[in-house]
């Protein structure tokens, strides 16, 4: 019940587990009035127990590993988790590197990876709409 | 006998009250945030999405943190909500007198606005985080700010209509709306009540938690604030409070100052023809106020540090407040 709302309606929580802030600033780009992501229902949330969506950038460094577990276990069932960049979703340019306790998938499942170094916004807000197809096919699962 | 019937045939109306003012005040949150968006020449969200946020987070998982304390954390929610709709049942809506109309009086209604803000304090001290109780905090300062000066208000208006006609009871909703300030303050008086309604203007976005006034709930600064730990249907909840709680503020202005009646004064309507035109009016008479209160400033300025929203409500709104009172209570003198 209610799934189809969850797709009108995710909420973001923005993790950053080490990144180099170059896919931090593509996704407040994706946030602003010229590409308002706020049409779809999407909003930017401050703390993890609001979110549907966690939006993970950087490669999961050592010191990030705990707390990005911990923030995956604060958010509410049902959720969606998305990589954003090269980082979290291989390595990228940290591959094989001997600080990273990465890449995300290692740690939790990850329903969507939105690829680029950094990516556009459109990339990301394109990854957003795949969320939704995932949603579609819970729901069509259920 | 008859009062019984009475009395039934109210708490019969209550379930239409909780459905309207629930309705009523996630309609205009939409209309508050496609307006924003508007205003900020984005397209922004449908006017139904706080009601698609809502479902959704009736849906989602309702988490108790380890460190909180379960019943306050969970029962604070519920009390604010409940506050914020038992204030409906206090007000004159939609051009009817109040549904609890002498049971309680304007005393009452001022402590049940404040209601929903206290639980929305214990709830984040309740929760166990450091940002929460951080946002709790500021929750209370910024209540203590602002009350002196919606008191001075509240008793001014009060005061205005006692000095009229010492037999009424000042205090009851129905005589405010039966007897609109305006007439009773006479020419200085009129100049008191505009800065008096100025005063309860400044007063609002402070009181609803909207910006400049959402330091409670900064979510750049302190993670959502009070609202830290809360998810699923706790959130819900106080999201919910949130918005029955504007209704009942703009409601609470329109009493005061815009109390008139479009039928049969204006327009030579009679019955329930004239009742429907009263709604319709009185929705429009709502909407003026949110809009100037709460839509308009949260889109136009940025946000008060705590000090700074601490002497803005001591200092110039105060002072707005009392000179207003001194206006309209010398104005109002003269005229009797
Ligand atoms: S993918 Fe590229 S831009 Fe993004 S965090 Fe990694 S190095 Fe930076």
């Amino acid at each position: 019940m209610g799934i189809d709302s969850l797709k009108r309606s995710l909420w973001v929580f923005h993790v950053n587990s080490g990144s180099c802030n170059g896919c931090d600033i593509e996704i407040i780009a994706a946030l602003t009035p010229r590409y308002d992501a706020e049409r779809f229902g999407i909003k930017l949330v401050g703390t993890p127990r609001h979110a549907d969506v966690l939006l993970i950038t950087g490669p999961v460094t050592k010191q990030m590993k705990e707390e990005v577990l911990r923030v995956y276990a604060q958010t509410p069932d049902p959720k969606v988790v998305m990589v954003i960049g090269n980082c979290g979703s291989t390595g990228g340019v940290f591959y094989e590197s001997y600080n990273i306790d990465g890449p995300v998938d290692k740690l939790f499942p990850v329903d969507v990876y939105v690829t680029g170094c950094p990516p556009r916004p459109e990339a990301i807000i394109e990854g957003v709409v795949k969320a939704w197809k995932k949603l579609e096919s819970l729901e069509a699962g259920k | 006998m008859n009062l019984l019937t009475g009395a039934i045939a109210s708490l019969l109306l209550v379930p239409i009250f909780v459905v309207v003012g629930i309705f009523l005040g996630l309609l205009f949150r939409g209309i508050d945030r496609k307006l924003g968006a508007r205003m900020q020449a984005r397209v922004g969200p449908p006017v139904r999405q706080p009601f698609i946020d809502l479902r959704k987070l009736l849906m989602k998982e309702n988490m108790v943190p380890r460190h909180a304390i379960g019943w306050v954390f969970n029962s604070a929610p519920v009390i604010a909500l409940v506050s914020a709709l038992l204030l409906l049942l206090y007000l004159p809506l939609f051009g009817f007198a109040p549904l609890l109309e002498g049971y309680g009086d304007l005393i009452l209604i001022m402590y049940l606005l404040m209601v929903p803000a206290i639980a929305l304090a214990i709830g984040g001290f309740s929760s166990g985080s450091t940002y929460a109780s951080v946002g709790a905090q500021r929750e209370l300062v910024l209540m203590m700010s602002y009350e002196f000066a919606l008191a001075v208000v509240t008793v001014t208006i009060a005061f205005i209509v006692s000095l009229a006609n010492p037999l009424l009871n000042a205090f009851s909703l129905a005589t405010l709306a039966a007897l609109p300030v305006w007439e009773l303050a006479g020419p200085i008086g009129a100049i008191g009540l505009v800065l008096l309604l100025l005063a309860l203007m400044l007063v609002m976005p402070a009181e609803l938690g909207r910006i400049p006034g959402d330091i409670a709930e900064a979510k750049t600064e302190i993670a959502d604030g009070v609202l830290v730990e809360y998810s699923g249907r706790n959130l819900a909840l106080f999201n919910l409070a949130q918005d029955v709680r504007t209704i009942a503020f703009a409601a609470l202005v329109v009493a005061f100052f815009f109390p008139y009646n479009i039928a049969p004064h204006f327009i030579t309507l009679e019955g329930s023809a004239g009742m429907i035109a009263n709604a319709a009016f009185f929705l429009i008479k709502l909407f003026i106020v949110v809009f100037a209160g709460s839509i308009f400033v949260h889109v136009a300025v940025a946000r008060f540090r705590v000090d700074q929203a601490a002497k803005t409500y001591w200092g110039p709104v105060l002072g707005i407040a009392l000179v207003g009172m001194a206006l309209a209570i010398f104005g109002a003198m003269m005229v009797i």
